[in-house]
């Protein structure tokens, strides 16, 4: 050790350094995740696509094959149809996909949560969803002409009970 | 393993010694690091207690409870607030520098287990603490935390529902995950405090309050770092914008970029196996169990003395079982024993004075007796020569002693420094087996047994039992805390206590040394 006051003096400078050290990181550098002149579509979806096979009556016959317990009149393939999803913006897909069921017998709904920047401004929105195998075309559709302040986050999400997208 | 812990290692030893430029060595923060853990641990309960009677706790209104706390109450509240935030990243940065000092120490091996692995789960919940406190704000850092957290979670496929959807746009937000948010927060450090109680389980006496000096300037610039930068908030959340820039706390949320941007089974992956290879280090590669320390009852006395020197816990005191009129017996706990010897060193009768055919002490190591000790000193001793002959203890965690072996040096090896009753000192010198004694160990205050180099140096100074007896002259003796790099300090100090002892002549009791004068004062007067 060296005298009393430089011992002090050298802790002192010692605790400076550290609590800058400190003081600095817990807020430094700024994290810059999404540049200042973009915005953010969020598409989110979760459904549960049409059954592949349509529900059957069962036989007289191929009901008193099953056992008293499982005699059930309708029986009924668990299996969900594909979601498939289309979103464009300015008439350019930008995100196109099938969306499997989940669940081990296929008869979960099926999930998208997405993100993707835009330069901020004006753009139509334009998103699509078939959640039936046997259909061609599109059932549900949803159209925003919107225009986008930068940072601003827009979600786009899929709800089926209530008509279908929403726009926020 | 010691490959890996050896750099770590040398930058440990470096830094101690800068900072023991200024700070006394009991003051030194980096042997506190553990202690320091606990001082931030309470300031930010103090604090947080405080900070909580103004929060309000829904979603809609803590970020304006915070801000009143900011700015209308900046010299009471809002002091707690920066308190509270730059005590908790004391506490990350303490805890990590502990986590790899205690590794640079080789302090997790085999049986030393347990203290490694109760560390992690208090790891992880300082981090979820962390986290949660500052997604309680409720401004754009916490909605960057809400949203990259729960992406993440949503990687793994036990929600049925998505978690990030309750933060997908204003409306879905709802006060229910809030609530969740202050319970954790609240719950997570109180169990961090259980497991921490068990951390300690396995050592003794564990240092777990700072030194006064360290207390006060810990506290002081916790102090003037809140006063001249306080804690603020950011901007208030707001789920219709992106939080496209934050300021963030890179001690606690640093690896959120890259939960952010890489792909979530990377991420998990890499989360996972990281935690096992830390889960797994003490057994890597497994250990040998060395054999722990047997206690010999017909030469136990039950004064304790080897119960208040293990530094593991290793050692209870229980009832008689031999019908002997003593208090108790040392009973030792093999799954706790390091086999550091440093009870047999502390036994009143490891002494090598007693006959070879008695040598069993109370408590004694099967694989490195006091017994073989003496059988060393005497082999070495018997291969010296010269005008001056130094016996070198030097501990086997410190490898460095075998170095310095040579015509006039022996090495005995020891488990520890501690491990070496007093008493072979001054059988060494006032034998004449040897002019001087050298003890080396590890660095000061890194013994790799805790507390082997301070019971050492007590006993030397007769400050704790056993005593080195006080007429053993101190100037023949000489310890070297070299630690297992500082083959060349050793090798030094060794260069100079040789001069030291040469000057001194051969050791002579002081009946003779009076003898010798009385002679000499004859003659004079003839
Ligand atoms: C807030 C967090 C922590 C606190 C307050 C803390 C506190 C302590 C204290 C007071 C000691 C006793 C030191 C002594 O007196 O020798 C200790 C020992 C130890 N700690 Fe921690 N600790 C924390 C986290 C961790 C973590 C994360 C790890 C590693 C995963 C860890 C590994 C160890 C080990 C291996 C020892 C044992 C030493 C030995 O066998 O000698 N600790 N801790
Ligand atoms: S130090 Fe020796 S005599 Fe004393 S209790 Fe322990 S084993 Fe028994
Ligand atoms: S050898 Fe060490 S750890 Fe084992 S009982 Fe003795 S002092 Fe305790």
């Amino acid at each position: 050790m060296m005298n009393r006051f430089t011992g002090y003096l050298g802790q002192a400078v010692f605790y400076a350094f550290a609590a800058a050290l400190a003081g600095y990181f817990a807020t430094r550098p700024v994290y810059r995740q999404v540049p200042a002149d973009q915005a953010q579509i969020k598409l989110m979806i979760k459904h549960g696509g049409v059954r592949v096979e349509d529900c059957r009556k069962l036989t007289t016959q191929e009901l008193s094959k099953l056992p008293t317990t499982a005699r059930r009149p309708i029986d009924c393939s668990r299996e969900r149809s594909p979601v498939t999803v289309l979103l464009s913006i300015d008439g350019e897909p930008i995100y196109q996909a099938e969306l499997q069921p989940t669940g081990l017998s296929k008869d979960g709904p099926s999930k998208a949560y997405e993100k993707f920047l835009v330069p901020a401004g004006r753009h139509l929105v334009e998103v699509r969803l078939r959640d039936d195998v046997r259909d061609q075309d599109y059932k549900y559709e949803g159209r925003l002409d919107a225009d986008l302040k930068p940072w601003q986050n827009l979600a786009v999400e899929f709800d089926a009970e209530r008509g279908g997208f929403h726009f926020r | 393993m010691q490959k890996y812990t050896a750099p770590l290692r040398v930058l440990f030893d470096a830094a101690e010694r800068l900072l023991s430029r200024f700070f006394p060595p009991e003051w030194n923060p980096l042997l506190n690091l553990g202690a320091l853990g606990f001082f931030f641990y309470w300031i930010i309960t103090a604090s947080g207690i405080y900070v909580y009677i103004f929060f309000d706790t829904g979603v809609w209104q803590a970020y304006a409870s915070v801000e009143y706390m900011t700015n209308d109450q900046w010299y009471a509240a809002g002091f707690m607030r920066s308190f509270h935030r730059y005590a908790s990243d004391g506490l990350v940065i303490v805890m990590l520098l502990h986590m790899l000092r205690e590794f640079s120490l080789g302090r997790f091996r085999g049986i030393r287990w347990f203290s490694w692995i109760t560390g992690i789960p208090v790891l992880l919940f300082v981090y979820v603490a962390g986290i949660t406190g500052y997604w309680l704000v409720w401004d754009k850092l916490a909605q960057y935390v809400a949203i990259v957290s729960t992406e993440w979670l949503d990687h793994l496929p036990f929600f049925g529902q998505s978690v990030a959807g309750n933060f997908l746009s204003p409306t879905s937000l709802e006060s229910r995950f809030f609530t969740l948010m202050i319970f954790m927060h609240i719950a997570v450090p109180l169990i961090a405090l259980i497991v921490l109680w068990l951390h300690l389980q396995r050592v003794t006496k564990p240092r777990i309050n700072p030194p006064r000096g360290l207390a006060i300037g810990t506290g002081l610039s916790l102090f003037v770092l809140s006063a001249v930068y306080p804690a603020v908030s950011q901007a208030p959340a707001n789920l219709a914008e992106v939080p496209g820039s934050v300021g963030l706390d890179w001690f606690y949320l640093g690896a959120y970029p890259l939960l952010e941007n890489l792909s979530g089974p990377a991420t998990w992956t890499s989360a996972v196996v990281a935690l096992l290879v830390v889960a797994a280090i003490p057994w890597l590669p497994p250990m040998k169990k060395p054999a722990a320390a047997v206690v010999d009852l017909a030469n136990c006395n039950g004064c304790s003395r080897c119960l208040n020197d293990c530094p593991y816990n290793a050692i209870t005191m229980q009832m008689r079982s031999d019908g002997r009129p003593f208090e108790g017996e040392a009973v030792v706990d093999p799954d706790m024993c390091v086999a550091c010897g440093i009870c047999a060193g502390s036994c009143p009768t490891s002494t090598p004075f007693r006959r070879m055919s008695d040598l069993v002490p109370g408590i004694d190591l099967p694989d490195r007796t006091i017994a073989d000790i003496r059988a060393d000193v005497h082999a070495e001793a018997e291969r010296l020569s010269g005008d001056v002959r130094i016996m070198v203890f030097g501990c086997k965690n410190a490898e460095v002693a075998a170095t310095v072996r040579s015509n006039s040096v022996g090495v005995v090896s020891l488990n520890c420094t501690g491990q070496l009753p007093p008493s072979f000192i001054d059988y060494v010198i006032s034998r004449r087996l040897a002019e001087g004694v050298v003890i080396a160990g590890c660095s000061e205050n890194a013994c790799y047994n805790r507390l082997g180099t301070k019971w050492t140096t007590a006993r030397i100074e007769g400050s704790r039992d056993p005593f080195l007896r006080a007429s053993v002259p101190r100037e023949r003796l000489k310890t070297v805390w070299a630690g297992r790099l500082g083959a060349r300090m050793l090798r030094a100090q060794i260069t100079t206590f040789d001069a030291v002892l040469s000057a001194l002549g051969p050791y002579r009791t002081r009946h003779q040394r009076v003898a010798a004068k009385t002679t000499r004062e004859a003659a004079d007067d003839e």
